[in-house]
């Protein structure tokens, strides 16, 4: 047979095979054991001895080709296949995954870890106490005596003559002091009750209550430490605060602190009352009988307290305009503080 | 504490604004809670006189009146029934703009007819003019008020309220004297002190008074005057003075008692001497006695209330209110007036035990003055002579030892106020601020020796003095520091769980949070956990909030009630906080159980609505899967043990156990639960204690095998009353250190099984740490494991 014929043959059929089974018969065909290639070499050995050499190059040249040619048929034909199974697995990704989505936690509960978040950086830790307070507690040890116009204020929620919810995360202070020596820093966050409710009251709420007790602590790092706190809470470091004196039982000098409007920026509008300002947190220097009735060296250490509201911030922050919603439990408000919104 | 900024000022008038001295009084502790104008704005309205009336000819209750401005006559139709010829009133002018029923709303007076009868301007009552809610008839003017006068100039209404909210310390600033001392330090501007001279007596008249009570009441003054005239009126200036303090003016006796009480903060009481039996007696009610008040109700006197009492009856609760039969009327001629001091701890908190709250009651709750009573019976005599005339007899005035003289002076040491203010004062600064608040100062070398006004009662310590200091001072004009740090590193147990970490574990889960009132409806409450003991509230709010929570189910199933309500079909909620029962032991607080608690509710689809997976509902399983989870976090194994619970599905709940306690149940509601809870989807519940799950262990190291592992799954054939857990728990204790894990991978009963028996299939992953495992020693390990199944459950192998 002609060995040029023959590789043109193969050649044919190595452009025709259209998938790699046919492509692999051809090299079978060719150059497989019996295949007519391999064959050809066989009949070597009837010729004279002088064309012997040039003709078995031929051959191998010839089989050499063909191998090359099948070579690059199979990776055409790979590729393509390739290629064609990657389209046939095509999805739309703009689809969404699937499982379980994430919820979300509070607002309240947000609000209080934020709070607690930036005072740990300054080295306070959190401490608990019971809901359900006993009077010496709530009020007696935060110098607040049974005849004191303050209790009035309270609105407390009895169990009995001594037994109380607790109306502000302040006996936590007291229970902390119980049991720690200064140098202290803690913050308290918690619920608390009063006996109220309308459009701006809920029977329960939430405090986070702050104590830090050391030597040589002072009123004007009570203002630096709280200023502080809400610029980064807002994150606003221009926001404006005022100190303005107040009465609390439990410290001296006492203070009220209120922000610039973050509705307004100060301007001046419904929810400021149009007096510019907001109060976010009381505050002021531990009173001495609170720390007597503590154990505590009122010579050699100072301390300030600092108590606020979570949903009044939680609101300011968020733009809540109702604080009852805290309490409704609505998921259509819930998720609008989760993780993931949804659409 | 309201009041006219007009009064104030003709007491110490800085040359500020309004909006300066409301800011001024705010910043120096006493907030302005509210500023309005005195009157509505009007204007065109004049004193004028009826001069004749007549019936208007086709209206009965109609008068055609003639009335005068000094300089016009004019034709006036007017429907008031205190109309009458003389009489002096407000008139509305053609033009004139008056307020209208709504805020900042006006209307003008224009000439008009009425039936017929021409009519120009308008007779004005005070509701008219915006100066009262409610009027009966037309504002009645004294018969010599000038005619022509514009009545905003008369009755001096360009004047502004202002209203303080005052902390419970600052009694000393619930009179128009207290605010104008404050104003006069913070401006540093003289304040009119107004000391009357003791009136002379004309009449020798007495009246015995006997103070029992010598700790409580320690000072009673009180004085006779007899001959009032009955008929005498009110003057408009101090009806205006009482109208701006929030006070309605009653009678002219009640009136001055009233506007004593606004200048000088001292309460007092005015009774009618001839209604007075024998003498009266300051003391603590008797058991069972009974008073009627002026508000005309009558209250059962708690014994450790202080009441005022003559021979015969209770005449008053003591600086709360006084008594309807000894009050004085509008024939009464002789009247005792009183004015005491009660202390502080005896009034606090008595007016609100009966449901009250009195002006008198607030400030003798804050106290008062020691040393104002004699003082406020001579300005009320003062008052009174001018008012309704009277003979004046002399001060009656009753001390015991207890009455608290004088303020023990107090030392502040210089150091303290860069110690605890965090600022620097010279000494003299410090010396001006205490004698302008009107202290007495010594100037020592280590600080000042400061005894406070007997008005300033609140002062008692240092802290005090320091306070004042810093408020007088400003508290903004303070530079704002930082503590100095103890950098410490503060512990924190890699072991210990964080509240956060579980509540984001449930988050993660698709789980929102809920926070709901820790009081609940007993309705629930029982429903839920009916053999809980509870704790109830002694004063609830409502019935629906009367008892503490001894499952945070109640709240979160009405909190899940409430999105099904609203078309959520798919709610998952959970909560975190104390749960509240009577401890087994313990005193006081200690008697009761305060357990944190974590729990969950879910309804409706497994997932969200979904196009990836066919919709199914979530069960059992799933809640499982997410208590599981949360359980994880433990260091301790949890066990799930079938359990019935009241609330529960008795064949779908599950008490958990860590070491044989329980620390939480779960499972599905039951359905008559839910039908009397009125929740219809099918709901699944856990609750667990915090506690259970609020610490892990620190993960140790075991090293790993770099040979295979073999796995060989058996399915085995037992009855279908068997726990699947127990088998696994069987599986475990025949297992040798060889079996390195059981997997659970199906259970199945239906066709090929028998009924009554279920087909459990798992795998088994053996593994040795030092060389690969032969398979005999697997083949010895299965057939062990097998026949302890057989000889523990009659389990067979399936084939």
């Amino acid at each position: 047979m002609d060995l040029q014929k023959l590789t043109a043959d193969a050649q044919d059929k190595i452009n025709a095979a259209d998938n790699l089974d046919d492509l692999d018969q051809v090299r079978v065909d060719y150059l497989g054991k019996k295949g007519e290639l391999t064959s050809l070499l066989k009949t070597l050995g009837t010729l004279p001895a002088e064309e012997r050499k040039a003709a078995g190059q031929d051959i191998n040249n010839a089989k050499r080709d063909v191998q090359q040619a099948i070579e690059q048929r199979k990776q055409s034909l790979e590729s393509e296949k390739l290629n064609a199974r990657l389209a046939s697995e095509k999805i739309d990704v703009t689809l969404p995954g699937r499982g379980q989505r994430a919820g979300g936690l509070h607002p309240v509960t947000r609000t209080m870890a934020r709070i607690e978040d930036l005072f740990s950086r300054l080295g306070f830790s959190v401490a608990q106490g019971p809901e359900i307070e006993d009077d010496f507690h709530n009020f007696e040890a935060l110098n607040i005596p049974s005849h004191h116009p303050a209790r009035a204020m309270h609105d407390t929620f009895y169990f009995d003559a001594n037994t109380l919810l607790r109306t502000h995360t302040s006996p936590v202070q007291v229970r902390h002091m119980e049991t720690n020596s200064p140098p202290l820093r803690i913050i308290a966050p918690g619920r608390v009750y009063r006996c109220d409710s309308d459009l701006t009251h809920t029977p329960m709420f939430h405090q986070v209550e702050g104590l830090l007790v050391d030597e040589n602590v002072s009123f004007a790092d009570l203002m630096g430490t709280l200023a502080d706190f809400l610029k980064q809470f807002f994150e606003n470091e221009d926001l404006q605060t005022r100190f303005r004196p107040s009465y609390f039982p439990f410290t001296e000098p006492s203070s009220e602190v209120d922000i610039q409007c973050v509705m307004c920026e100060g301007e001046g509008c419904r929810v400021c009352g149009h007096t510019g300002w907001l109060e976010v947190l009381g505050c002021g220097i531990v009173h001495p009988r609170v720390f007597e009735s503590a154990g505590i060296d009122t010579e050699k250490y100072t301390g300030y307290a600092f108590g606020m509201g979570v949903e009044r911030l939680a609101m300011l922050r968020y733009g809540v305009n109702d604080l009852r919603l805290f309490f409704e439990n609505d998921l259509k408000f819930l998720q609008q503080f989760g993780s993931s919104s949804r659409r | 504490m309201k009041f006219s900024e007009q009064w104030l000022r003709s007491w110490v008038n800085p040359s500020i604004s309004t909006q300066e001295m409301c800011d001024q009084l705010t910043m120096a502790g006493l907030e302005v809670d509210a500023v309005e104008p005195a009157a509505a704005e009007f204007s065109e309205v004049v004193v004028a006189r009826v001069e004749s009336l007549e019936k208007h000819p086709d209206a009965d209750k109609l008068n055609v009146c003639q009335v005068t401005d000094g300089t016009e006559t004019r034709q006036i139709v007017c429907g008031a029934s205190n109309v009458r010829e003389g009489l002096v009133i407000p008139l509305a002018k053609i033009g004139a703009v008056l307020p209208g029923p709504g805020p900042g709303e006006t209307w003008k007076i224009k000439p008009a007819k009425l039936r017929g009868v021409e009519s120009s301007g308008m007779l004005c009552s005070e509701k008219e003019l915006g100066l009262a809610d409610s009027a009966e008839g037309l504002m009645e003017l004294p018969d010599d008020a000038p005619i022509g006068q514009d009545i905003r100039k008369y009755l001096q209404l360009d004047d502004t309220i202002i209203e303080l909210d005052l902390t419970p310390n600052r009694g000393d600033c619930l009179s128009i004297t207290g605010i104008a001392r404050e104003l006069g330090v913070l401006n540093k501007c003289e304040v009119t002190e107004q000391l009357w001279e003791p009136y002379k007596q004309t009449i020798t008249d007495e009246f015995a008074v006997e103070i029992e009570a010598t700790e409580a009441c320690t000072h009673y003054t009180g004085r006779v005057i007899k001959g009032i005239n009955p008929r005498a009126e009110t003057p408009l200036w101090m009806l205006e003075r009482l109208r701006r303090g929030g006070i309605r003016g009653l009678s002219p006796v009640v009136d001055i008692t009233n506007y004593v009480m606004l200048e000088l903060g001292q309460p007092m009481h005015a009774f009618d001497l001839q209604k007075l039996d024998g003498k009266i007696t300051v003391r603590f009610a008797e058991k069972s006695e009974k008073a009627t008040l002026l508000d005309g109700k009558s209250v059962d006197l708690q014994e450790n209330t202080l009441v005022i009492a003559d021979d015969s009856s209770v005449l008053a609760l003591a600086g709360v209110m006084g008594g309807e039969d000894s009050a004085v009327d509008d024939s009464t001629t002789d009247i005792f007036l009183e004015s005491a001091f009660f202390k502080p701890e005896v009034i606090a908190g008595k007016a609100r035990s009966y449901g009250m709250h009195t002006d008198s009651s607030h400030r003798f709750e804050r106290g008062v003055d020691t040393q104002m009573q004699v003082h406020a019976i001579e300005r009320a005599t003062e008052l009174v002579r001018e008012i309704c005339g009277g003979e004046v007899g002399p001060v009656l005035e009753h001390k015991t030892a207890a009455h608290p003289e004088e303020i023990l002076p107090i030392h502040l040491r210089s150091d303290r106020i860069k110690r605890v203010l965090g600022i620097e004062l010279a000494e003299s600064e410090v010396t001006d601020i205490f004698q302008r608040l009107g202290m007495e100062v010594k100037v020592y070398p280590d600080g000042w020796l400061v005894k406070a006004p007997s008005f300033r009662f609140d002062i008692e310590i240092e802290a005090d003095l320091l306070e004042e200091v810093v408020r007088v001072f400003g508290y903004n004009n303070i530079p704002r520091t930082q503590p100095s740090y103890h950098a410490v590193i503060q512990s924190r147990p890699e072991a210990m769980n964080s509240l956060d970490e579980l509540k984001r574990c449930l988050v993660n889960r698709g789980y929102y949070e809920a926070i709901s009132y820790s009081f609940v409806d007993p309705k629930w409450q029982d429903i839920l956990d009916p053999q809980a003991k509870t704790i109830a509230l002694a004063n609830p709010l409502s019935s629906e909030m009367s008892v503490m929570r001894t499952t945070m189910w109640a709240g979160l199933l009405s909190a899940l009630k409430y999105n099904v309500n609203r078309q959520q079909n798919r709610v998952r909620l959970f909560e975190t906080g104390l749960c509240f029962r009577p401890a087994d032991e313990g005193t006081g607080v200690d008697a009761i159980s305060q357990e944190p608690m974590f729990a969950g509710v879910i309804c409706g689809d497994l997932h969200d609505e979904q196009w990836a997976e066919q919709t199914q509902k979530a069960d059992f399983f799933d809640i499982k899967a997410d208590v599981e989870a949360l359980l994880s976090y433990s260091a301790t194994d949890s066990v799930f043990a079938a359990a019935e619970h009241p609330a529960l599905h008795p064949g779908q709940s599950a008490c958990i156990k860590q070491d044989g306690e329980i620390i939480g149940w779960m499972g599905a509601l039951h359905p008559t639960v839910q039908k009397v809870l009125g929740i219809d989807p099918r709901v699944y519940v856990f609750e667990i204690k915090q506690s259970a799950i609020s610490s892990n262990k620190i993960p140790e190291f075991t090293p790993l095998s770099r040979f295979p592992e073999v796995r060989r799954d058996l399915a085995i054939l037992v009855d279908e009353a068997i726990p699947v857990s127990d088998i696994l728990s069987v599986i475990n204790g025949a297992s040798s250190d060889l079996v390195k894990e059981t997997q659970l991978f199906d259970v199945y009963q239906g066709k090929g099984v028998d009924e009554g028996t279920k087909s459990i299939a798992f795998g088994l992953i053996l593994q040795e740490f030092s060389r690969t495992l032969t398979d005999n020693e697997v083949e010895s390990e299965i057939e062990n494991i097998v026949s302890t199944l057989n000889q523990q459950f009659a389990a067979t192998l399936r084939e």
